[in-house]
C-alpha cells in the first residue's frame, strides 16, 4: 500500500488533488481511497488530505501517519506546521516552490531521503502559466506521477477530464503534463549529476 | 457499475435508484453533500417524479417525510446530531404512526460542547424512539443498505435509520459499485401503503390511545422490531442473490468464531480493526470481530452465538451515556448475561468521542492489554489523563459553574481576550 | 511624526487623503461624528485574531454593531450567538475573540435565550445591562423563527441582530428563505433552465418583524456604517423587542472578490435590492433615499451566485430580479 499525504492551505485544491489521485488510480484498477482532515477550514488556513494506493482493498480508516509520498503544496507551512511527521524516510517529498531545500531552510530533513526521491518545482508559476490561476495542485499530480510511478497521466487526465468543464480539464491536464515533465527533467539532471 | 467517488454522492445516486417520491431536506453537517446532490439529480431529471424541498428545519423536514409518507409517498431525508435531535419528537412521531420512512444518519457528536465531528451519540439518543437502526461499515454498504432499508421499512411500515460514520465515511472517496436501476427494480417494488390518506378510503391517523389499549400498541411495537430480525437476515440474503454482495444482515464475524478475544463494534471502525486483525492474526494472536449491522433491533441471539466460546470480549464504541458508562457494552452484557453466564468477561471502551482518532496503535494496546489480563473494564480510550487530573485537582480548590470545557482553559491558564472594564 | 512612522513614510508613501470626510474610522472628526472604530477607548467586543474569511462582511457589521452597544450601554451587554459562521469563527476553541460576555447555545433558540438572559436581569433588578441576541439569516427566517416570533409576542427587552447573507454559508452555502431569488446555492443550483433558488413569495423579517409592532425595526449595510452605528443607538434607547438586520455580503457564499465586499454591499442598496429602513410599532418610521440608483446587473454581475442570471437565456430571471428592486423602491420610498 502506497500512502500520500498533502498539505497545503484552503483555496489551494488540496482536497481535489487527492481526490483526483484517488480517481486516476482507481481508473488504472487499483484500490484508493482519499479523504481530507475534516474541519471547519477557510480559505487560507492549513490543511490536510490523505490518501492510499493499493492492489488489494483498503479498509484501514486512519489518516496517514506514514506517507510515502508527502506533497507539501505551500512551503510557508514549514513556519507553520511540522509537516513531515511520520514521514517515511525511504519515501519520496514533492514541494512546491522555486528554491532548493537548503534555501528553504529544511536541508536537515531532505537530506536523510534517498537521492532523487526529494523534488522542488515551481509548480504555482506552472499553474499560473496553465490555468491562469495559482492552483499548484494538478501541477503536482504530474510530478507525482513522474516521481513515484504510482499513477500514469492519461489515468490522470481521465479523472481530470470527469471532474472539470472541458476548457479548464483542458488547462488543467496541460498543466499536469508540464508538471509532469519538468519533474523527469529535475531528476534526470540530478542523476547525471 | 465501479466507481470512484465520495460517500455522500454514492448514498444519494443509491437513493435516487430507488424512486422516492418526496425528499425534504434541511442541511447539517456532515450530510450536506448527500442532500446537494440529490437537489441537482432532481433538477437535472435523473430523478424523476420526485419533490425536493428545502425546507427550514429538522422537526419541518421530518414532519414533512409523515406527512408524505402518511399519504402513500416513498419519502427519504437525512440528518445528524443537532438535527435529529431538533426532530426527536417527530422521530418517535414517524415510528408510532408505523410510517417507512428511510433516513440516513451522518454520526456526529452532540454537543454541548458544538463538535461537528464523527461519533455514535446521535445515534444513541434515539434508540428507543422505535425505529430500525442499521449501521454500515464502508461506502458500499452505505450503498447496499439504503436500498435494502426501503424495501425492510415497507415491508415492516417501520421507518428505518442507516447509520453511516460523519466525515470518515461521507467525505471519504472510495470504490463503490452502483447497481444498474434493473437491479434495484428487481429487488424494490413499488411503494404501496398499507394504509395511507385517501379521499377514496378515508381513514384518521393518530388518534389518542388511553391506559386501556396503549400498553398493547407498545408491546407489538416490539414485536415488530423482533420480527424484523428475520427479515434483516432473508433480506440480506435476496441481496446478496441479485447483486452478489454481503450487505447487512444482522452481524458479521470477522474470524471471531475460534477466537478467544474478540472485538465488537459498529461502523467504520470495523475497517480499522480489520486491518489490525490481520497483522495480529499474523503474529499468533487468537482475536476475531464482530460487526454490529442492526443495532435495532438488537440481534441479541445472533451475538451470544457469535461471542459463546471467547474468553474476553472487548465493546468498542463511540457513545457513552453520561453517569453510566458505554451503551453498546451494557446491551452486549445484558444479552450474554441471559445465555452465557460469568465464564465471558466484558469489557468497555469508549474512543473516537467527537472525531479523535481512532488509530491501529491504540486498538492494538487494548489487546495487548486484554490478552495480559490487564485491561480495566471501563476504558475511555485514548484520554488525556493528565489534563483530566489537573482539573479534577482544579475542582477540588475552587467550585466553579458553568461548562466543562470552558473550566479547563481557566485551569490551563489561558488568559482572555476581554480586557477589565 | 514618531521616528517609527517616519522611517516607514520613508519606505513607502503614504498618502492622507481623507481628512475632514465622514470615512469611517477617521480620527480627526469632531467627535460627535467619529465612529466609534475611531476611538481608542474602543471596546473592541470582537477582538482580532478570529478565524472569519478575507472580506467577511459579517466579521465588519458585527464589530460595529456590538462595539457601538458597547459605547452607548457603557459596556454592559450580554450576548447570545445562534450557531453559525459568527459563532464558528469567533469561538475556535480553545480561543474566543469576545471580550463581552457570551452564550453559544443553539441554532434555532437564540431568541429564546436572550429572552431568558433579560428575564434575569430583570428578576434581578438589573436596568442597565442589556441583552443582543445575533445570529444569521439561517438562523433567524428559519430555524429560528418560532423562538423569534415569541419573543417578538412577549416584547423582551432584546435586540436581535440579524446578519443577513443570504444562506447557510458555515456549512458549505445552501440555501435559506433569505437566499434571494435566482440565486445558486449548493442545494438550488441553476441545472438547465432551472433557476437557481426559486423566486417565491419570500420571507422577508423586517417586514414580518413590524407585523409584530415591536418597538423598533430597521435595516441597514455595512457599506454606510455610520448609519449601522445611527440604528444600532437609536434600537438601544428602546425598551422591549427590537430587531436590526443588516446586509452581510460573503465572497465565498457569493462568488464575489473579497476586497470588493463593501462596494457590494452599497451597489445593493443603490439598486434598490437592498432597502434601507427604519419602522417603530409597526409603522415605516424613516428611509434611506437612494442617492444614485444602479441598474441591478451592476450588483448581479459581481457576484458569481448570480452568472446565470446574467445569460441571454435567463432574461426573464433577470426582469423578476428588476421587478423586485421597484417593488422595494415604492414600498419602502427610496426614491
Amino acid at each position: 500500500m502506497f500512502q500520500i499525504r498533502i498539505h497545503g492551505r484552503g483555496g489551494q485544491g488540496v482536497v481535489s488533488a487527492s481526490e483526483l489521485l484517488s480517481v486516476a488510480a482507481f481508473s488504472e484498477g487499483k484500490y484508493s481511497q482519499s479523504f481530507p482532515s475534516f474541519g471547519s477550514e477557510r480559505m487560507g488556513a492549513p490543511v490536510q488530505a490523505f490518501a492510499r494506493i493499493s492492489d488489494s482493498a483498503i479498509t484501514i480508516r486512519e489518516p496517514v501517519m506514514e506517507p510515502d509520498m508527502l506533497i507539501i503544496q505551500d512551503p510557508t507551512l514549514f513556519n507553520a506546521i511540522n509537516v513531515f511527521d511520520g514521514a517515511r524516510t525511504e519515501g519520496y517529498l514533492l514541494i512546491n516552490s522555486s528554491r532548493t531545500p537548503e534555501q528553504l531552510g529544511i536541508e536537515d530533513m531532505t537530506s536523510t531521503y534517498p537521492k532523487n526521491h526529494v523534488v522542488t518545482l515551481p509548480a504555482t508559476e506552472l499553474a499560473l502559466k496553465y490555468i491562469k490561476q495559482p492552483k499548484p495542485n494538478t501541477v503536482l499530480l504530474g510530478a507525482f506521477a513522474a516521481l513515484s510511478h504510482m499513477v500514469n497521466i492519461p489515468a490522470l487526465e481521465e479523472a481530470i477530464r470527469g471532474k472539470f468543464p472541458k476548457k479548464i480539464a483542458q488547462a488543467n491536464i496541460a498543466a499536469t503534463i508540464a508538471g509532469y515533465n519538468l519533474t523527469l527533467k529535475i531528476i534526470q539532471q540530478a542523476q547525471g549529476s | 457499475m465501479l466507481h470512484q467517488m465520495s460517500g455522500s454522492i454514492a448514498v444519494a445516486k443509491a437513493i435516487a435508484l430507488c424512486r422516492p417520491d418526496v425528499i425534504p431536506c434541511y442541511p447539517i453537517t456532515p450530510q450536506t453533500h448527500i442532500v446537494e446532490h440529490l437537489s441537482v439529480l432532481v433538477k437535472s431529471g435523473q430523478l424523476e417524479n420526485c419533490s425536493y424541498e428545502n425546507v427550514e428545519s429538522e422537526f419541518a423536514s421530518m414532519s414533512f417525510c409523515i406527512g408524505a409518507s402518511a399519504t402513500g409517498a416513498r419519502t427519504y431525508t437525512a440528518t445528524a446530531s443537532q438535527g435529529l435531535l431538533y426532530m426527536m419528537e417527530a422521530v418517535y412521531n414517524a415510528s408510532g404512526l408505523g410510517l417507512p420512512i428511510v433516513m440516513t444518519l451522518g454520526n456526529r457528536a452532540i454537543g454541548a460542547p458544538i463538535n461537528i465531528w464523527n461519533d455514535h451519540s446521535d445515534a444513541m439518543s434515539v434508540r428507543d424512539a422505535g425505529w430500525i437502526q442499521l449501521f454500515v461499515e464502508s461506502n458500499q454498504q452505505a450503498v447496499d443498505v439504503h436500498i435494502q432499508a426501503f424495501k425492510l421499512a415497507e415491508a415492516l411500515s417501520l421507518p428505518v435509520m442507516v447509520n453511516m460514520d460523519g466525515f470518515i465515511l461521507t467525505h471519504a472517496i472510495t470504490r463503490v459499485d452502483l447497481p444498474d436501476p434493473e437491479q434495484v427494480d428487481q429487488f424494490l417494488p413499488p411503494f404501496v401503503a398499507r394504509q395511507k390518506l385517501d379521499t377514496q378510503s378515508p381513514l384518521s391517523i393518530g388518534a389518542m390511545v388511553g391506559p386501556d389499549a396503549f400498553t398493547e400498541v407498545r408491546y407489538l411495537a416490539h414485536h415488530k422490531q423482533k420480527e424484523a430480525l428475520a427479515m434483516i437476515e432473508q433480506q440480506a440474503e435476496e441481496f446478496s442473490d441479485i447483486f452478489g454482495r454481503d450487505s447487512g444482515g444482522l452481524v458479521k464475524s470477522y474470524f471471531a468464531d475460534d477466537a478467544d478475544i474478540i472485538l465488537v463494534a459498529m461502523g467504520s471502525v470495523i475497517g480499522t480493526m480489520q486491518d489490525l486483525v490481520n497483522d495480529l492474526r499474523d503474529e499468533g494472536y487468537s482475536v476475531g470481530i464482530l460487526s454490529l449491522r442492526s443495532f435495532r433491533p438488537f440481534p441479541a441471539n445472533a451475538i451470544c452465538n457469535a461471542l459463546k466460546n471467547a474468553s474476553q470480549v472487548i465493546v468498542f464504541e463511540k457513545s457513552f451515556a453520561v453517569g453510566m458508562g458505554g451503551i453498546l457494552a451494557s446491551e452486549i452484557h445484558m444479552a450474554t448475561q441471559r445465555y452465557v453466564g460469568e465464564n465471558l468477561k466484558i469489557k468497555s471502551v469508549i474512543g473516537g468521542l467527537g472525531g479523535r482518532t481512532i488509530t491501529k496503535k491504540s486498538l492494538r494496546k487494548l489487546v495487548d492489554n486484554a490478552s495480559k489480563g490487564e485491561l480495566d473494564d471501563e476504558v475511555f480510550m485514548d484520554l488525556d489523563g493528565g489534563t483530566v487530573i489537573r482539573e479534577l485537582n482544579r475542582q477540588q480548590e475552587d467550585q466553579s459553574s458553568g461548562p466543562i470545557a470552558e473550566n479547563i482553559l481557566r485551569d490551563i491558564g489561558v488568559v482572555s481576550a476581554s480586557k477589565t472594564h | 511624526m514618531t521616528r517609527k512612522a517616519q522611517s516607514a513614510a520613508d519606505e513607502q508613501t503614504v498618502k492622507f487623503y481623507q481628512t475632514g470626510t465622514f470615512t469611517v474610522g477617521n480620527r480627526l472628526l469632531d467627535e460627535e461624528f467619529r465612529t466609534v472604530q475611531a476611538t481608542q477607548e474602543r471596546s473592541n467586543s470582537i477582538d482580532s485574531g478570529h478565524r472569519a474569511c478575507q472580506g467577511c462582511g459579517q466579521a465588519l457589521g458585527a464589530r460595529y454593531a456590538l462595539d457601538t452597544a458597547m459605547r452607548v450601554t457603557d459596556n454592559q451587554i450580554i450576548a447570545a450567538n445562534a450557531t453559525g459562521c459568527l459563532e464558528v469563527f469567533t469561538t475556535p476553541y480553545p480561543e474566543t475573540a469576545w471580550s463581552i460576555p457570551w452564550i453559544h447555545s443553539l441554532f434555532g433558540n437564540v431568541a429564546s435565550v436572550a429572552s431568558g438572559i433579560a428575564a434575569t436581569l430583570k428578576a434581578k433588578g438589573d436596568t442597565t445591562t442589556r441583552v443582543i441576541a445575533q445570529g444569521g439569516d439561517g438562523g433567524t427566517t428559519d430555524i429560528g423563527f418560532a423562538c423569534l416570533s415569541g419573543m417578538f409576542d412577549r416584547n423582551d427587552d432584546v435586540l436581535f441582530i440579524c446578519y443577513d447573507n443570504g444562506g447557510y454559508m458555515n456549512t458549505g452555502v445552501q440555501r435559506s428563505s433569505a437566499t434571494p431569488g435566482g440565486a445558486r446555492t449548493s442545494t438550488t443550483m441553476p441545472v438547465g433552465d432551472h433557476p437557481g433558488s426559486s423566486f417565491t413569495t419570500g420571507k422577508y423579517l423586517p417586514a414580518i418583524a413590524m407585523a409584530h409592532e415591536i418597538p423598533y425595526v430597521a435595516t441597514a449595510s455595512v457599506h454606510d456604517l455610520h448609519d449601522l452605528e445611527r440604528k444600532i443607538e437609536k434600537a438601544m434607547t428602546f425598551r422591549g423587542a427590537r430587531y436590526i438586520q443588516i446586509d452581510v455580503p460573503c465572497p465565498l457564499g457569493w462568488g464575489s472578490e473579497p476586497s470588493q465586499t463593501i462596494k457590494l454591499a452599497r451597489l445593493g442598496v443603490q439598486s434598490g435590492l437592498v432597502p434601507l429602513f427604519e419602522a417603530e410599532y409597526g409603522e415605516l418610521s424613516n428611509s434611506t433615499k437612494i442617492r444614485y440608483q444602479v441598474p441591478v446587473e451592476e450588483y448581479l454581475q459581481l457576484q458569481r451566485r448570480f452568472a446565470h442570471v446574467l445569460k441571454p437565456a435567463n432574461v426573464d430571471q433577470l426582469e423578476t430580479i428588476r421587478a423586485l428592486a421597484e417593488k422595494n423602491i415604492k414600498r419602502y420610498r427610496l426614491l
